[in-house]
């Protein structure tokens, strides 16, 4: 009966699960204190020691069981899994289910997109972010502005996807278009309109990116020459890796700014927008930025108001200009914000899935880790691969977990 | 002085166009499924959600009511008049008599349809028609008019959805089942972590330090490696899927970041409150739940936010460990996605959908906003 009423059962659950685990914490106290350790009698000094070297695990023991059972274990068993083959009755296969991966052309598609979704996406929220943060800074209704910016947070992936479908919607060209994006494309016609918001602009974004990876780039391997850096060795792969990195990037978007010159445009024609091979990607990042810049907003907002406000000041007194005062002054003293926020960005990439999932479900080359992993786990039945891509998000994870980790204990040092 | 002044104030003007145009952009998107979600199919498929804030140009086809009966006659003319909009008042641009030209004519001209046939049409609707016997029998003429139409919102749309839709147009009870994994799902995990998070921060043992760091490094792992392991045991032993499974998974996962938060919070308490009550002889249990839980409030308020909109608006969790092969469990995401795949173009149904379920996180959103950014500047690893 109870079953056949999920309200009732929830609501049962509530009363039953907080119940119980109030009553766990409270007679596992008094059992303790009372009948285990009793805090009098000759042994009584002894016991209430005893009894407060266990009160710890006491409290401790359902968060430690969770925490064991639900995500620790489930790591090694996943690891275990990928090692073998289900169809096989489990049997230990080595890396085969590994070498059927990198084989599977899918599979480096979602590598590919995910690199590009790690790029674009942290990189393009935080910068937003950081815009908005530094605007509403100074005027009187930056709260009320950055709660609206803010606002995507509280909407679901799912929700989003949809928001995002009707501004992608595609009609024939002889109907109204009701998506907005491509209403705004039939504007464009090959005038001087599409040249200057179509071939100019986007040149000129990409050269700018290009001058900042380069400038980024710079700042690392400046370290290996330069004089009173830090010479550790480990830093020097890490260097190399940055430079070759940007210069990668670079290369990218040097072409890419070619390109928008020698592309043939199909002006007036509506587009599928969900379809264009790479283009696509974007197109589902964008719903991912979109939500992930009031996060990176609030944070570095934050981490402004929290500068220390005679810096600023001398930096004025000096003369220093509003884009010297945030480049110069400003961006420095909340750098390692900047990076808490790329990083917890990152991981947010790492694991989306929702939005490829309601959007594309990987068709078009959009494919992406996490919805790759669901593919082979719960379409093809296939644990052992399905697995395998698991731990491969996992290893990607795996330097910001250390990295965390290594933070979180210089702090409380 | 006077430069600088000026300039400075120039800038200004640029940060507040700029906000504005950001929020703006920021804002776009939703608003256009939340306009969407009270427009008929009709409107929807016809026009730009954008178009339907402003009073529209709409091509229709009338028809003057049928002569038999209401022609009146004088001499060898017979003459209809009345109006072609009956009850909704339209302002007419322009009008015609035939497909061919919708637009021939200005309101108050008269078209000649040879013969000695013509009609009068005002740019109210009022029209007089006139022709000799034949002309003016059978049925009423047809006229084509291009008119501005006011802006029209219905309500239908969430009447269908809530109430009186049928299968999968119907989110009642997808509400509902996400309503049931979500409670239970933000309020137990609290229970427990506010414990151990007092025993991390208050209790000296030996391995707190491992512990926290290992609790940090949970705060990341994917819950994608959690999937199969844990659906296999579920299934093990004989909790399946369901909501007690979904209760358990959403309990765990939200698990490190609640012991993270209230920690850190909790350590931050006074010191000297927690000791006099230590002098006093209040046990460790007594001081948790008189001083510790009270005193963490915002920090409470804060996981809990976190992990209703985390449990609200999940997809994945929910589809491994709660949808059975008779999707009696849907919850509201689950069945958003359902609808994109069989009625990817009903807008007006996928619309009000999102937005039955957007609607209740955004209330959250901005009745305790405050606790939201509060919990997400103490969650951010530093």
């Amino acid at each position: 009966m109870l079953s056949d009423n999920p309200a009732l059962l929830g609501l049962f659950t509530i009363v039953i699960g907080v119940g119980a685990c109030l009553a766990y914490f409270f007679f596992s106290n008094v059992f303790i204190d009372k009948v285990l350790f009793p805090a009098r009698g000759p042994n009584a000094g002894r016991n209430i020691n005893r009894a407060n070297m266990i009160r710890p695990w006491l409290f401790l023991f359902p968060a430690l069981f969770a925490l064991t059972l639900y995500l620790a274990y489930p790591v090694f068993e996943t690891l275990r899994l990928s090692l073998t083959d289900r169809s096989q009755g489990g049997a230990f296969v080595g890396l085969a289910n590994y070498r059927q991966m990198m084989n599977e052309a899918k599979f480096w598609e979602a590598v590919r997109n995910n690199m590009l979704w790690l790029i674009v996406v942290p990189a393009a929220s935080t910068a937003f972010g950081l815009l908005v943060a530094q605007l509403t800074d100074r005027i009187r209704w930056g709260n009320f502005a950055k709660s609206l910016i803010f606002m995507p947070m509280a909407i679901s992936f799912v929700g989003a996807s949809v928001i995002f479908k009707l501004i992608y919607d595609t009609r024939a060209a002889d109907q109204n278009q009701i998506g907005v994006l491509n209403a705004i494309w039939l504007k464009f016609d090959g005038g001087i309109g599409s040249v200057i918001f179509l071939q100019l602009l986007p040149t000129l974004l990409l050269l700018a990116f290009s001058v900042v990876v380069a400038y980024v780039a710079w700042t690392f391997v400046r370290g290996i020459v330069a004089r009173g850096e830090d010479k550790s060795l480990w830093l020097l792969p890490l260097r190399l890796l940055v430079a070759v990195g940007g210069v990668w990037l670079i290369w990218i978007s040097l072409n890419s700014a070619l390109g928008v010159w020698i592309t043939d445009v199909p002006y007036g024609e509506p587009q599928t927008w969900l379809t264009l091979p790479l283009w696509n990607n974007f197109f589902l990042m964008v719903v991912l930025i979109w939500i992930q810049t009031g996060f990176a907003m609030v944070i570095l907002s934050a981490a402004l108001r929290g500068i220390p406000e005679e810096t600023v000041e001398a930096a004025i007194v000096d003369g220093a200009n509003p884009f010297q005062i945030f480049f110069k002054i400003k961006v420095p003293q909340i750098m390692g914000t900047i990076v808490v926020v790329w990083t917890t960005i990152t991981l947010t990439v790492l694991k989306v899935f929702d939005i490829v999932f309601a959007m594309t479900n990987g068709q078009w080359e959009t494919q992406v880790l996490a919805n790759y992993m669901y593919d082979k786990l719960f379409r093809a039945n296939d644990w052992g691969v399905g697995s395998a891509s698991a731990i491969i998000i996992m290893l990607l994870v795996t330097p910001i977990l250390v990295w965390n980790v290594y933070n979180a204990r210089k702090e409380m040092k | 002085m006077a430069s600088i002044a000026g300039k400075k104030s120039g800038l200004t003007w640029a940060v507040h166009i700029s906000v504005a145009a950001l929020v703006l952009l920021w804002l776009f998107p939703t608003v256009g499924l939340f306009v969407s979600s009270f427009r008929t199919a009709d409107q929807i498929s016809s026009s730009g959600w954008w178009a339907a804030l402003f009073p529209a140009e709409q091509n229709e086809v009338y028809r003057t009511s049928d002569p038999d009966g209401t022609r009146v006659a004088d001499g060898g003319q017979f003459t209809v008049t009345g109006n072609i909009f009956e009850g909704e008042p339209r302002d007419i641009r322009s009008w015609g008599v035939s497909s061919r030209d919708v637009s021939a004519y200005q309101p108050g001209e008269t078209a000649d349809m040879g013969d000695g046939e013509s009609l009068t049409l005002q740019a109210d609707g009022s029209y007089v028609w006139k022709g000799n016997d034949k002309q003016i029998s059978g049925r009423g003429q047809r006229v084509f008019v291009t008119a501005t139409v006011p802006p029209e919102f219905t309500l239908q749309n969430y009447a269908t959805i809530l109430f009186s839709g049928t299968g999968q147009d119907n989110m009642g009870k997808a509400f509902f089942n996400t309503l049931t994994v979500t409670i239970p799902a933000t309020i137990i995990p609290i229970v427990i972590a506010a414990f151990a998070a007092y025993a991390l921060a208050w209790m000296e043992f030996p391995g707190r330090a491992l512990l926290i760091a290992a609790v940090v490094a949970l705060l990341v792992v994917p819950l994608q490696l959690a999937l199969i392991p844990l659906l296999r045991l579920h299934l093990a032993v004989g909790i399946g899927k369901g909501y007690m499974g979904v209760w358990l998974a959403h309990t765990a996962f939200g698990m490190p970041l609640a012991v993270y938060l209230l920690r850190n919070y909790m350590v931050g308490l006074p010191r000297d409150i927690i000791e006099n009550a230590k002098v006093d002889g209040a046990t460790d249990f007594q001081i948790f739940t008189r001083i510790i839980l009270p005193l963490s409030f915002p920090a409470l308020a804060s996981f809990a936010i976190f992990q209703f909109l985390w449990t609200w608006n999940d997809l994945l969790v929910a589809k491994v460990f709660l949808i059975d092969a008779t999707g009696s469990t849907t919850v509201m995401t689950n069945q958003i996605v359902e609808l994109l795949g069989t009625r990817g173009g009903n807008w007006e149904i996928l619309a009000t959908a999102a937005f039955v379920s957007i609607a209740v996180p955004l209330f959250v959103f901005f009745a305790m906003q405050r606790y939201l950014v509060r919990g997400l500047l103490a969650g951010s690893v530093k």
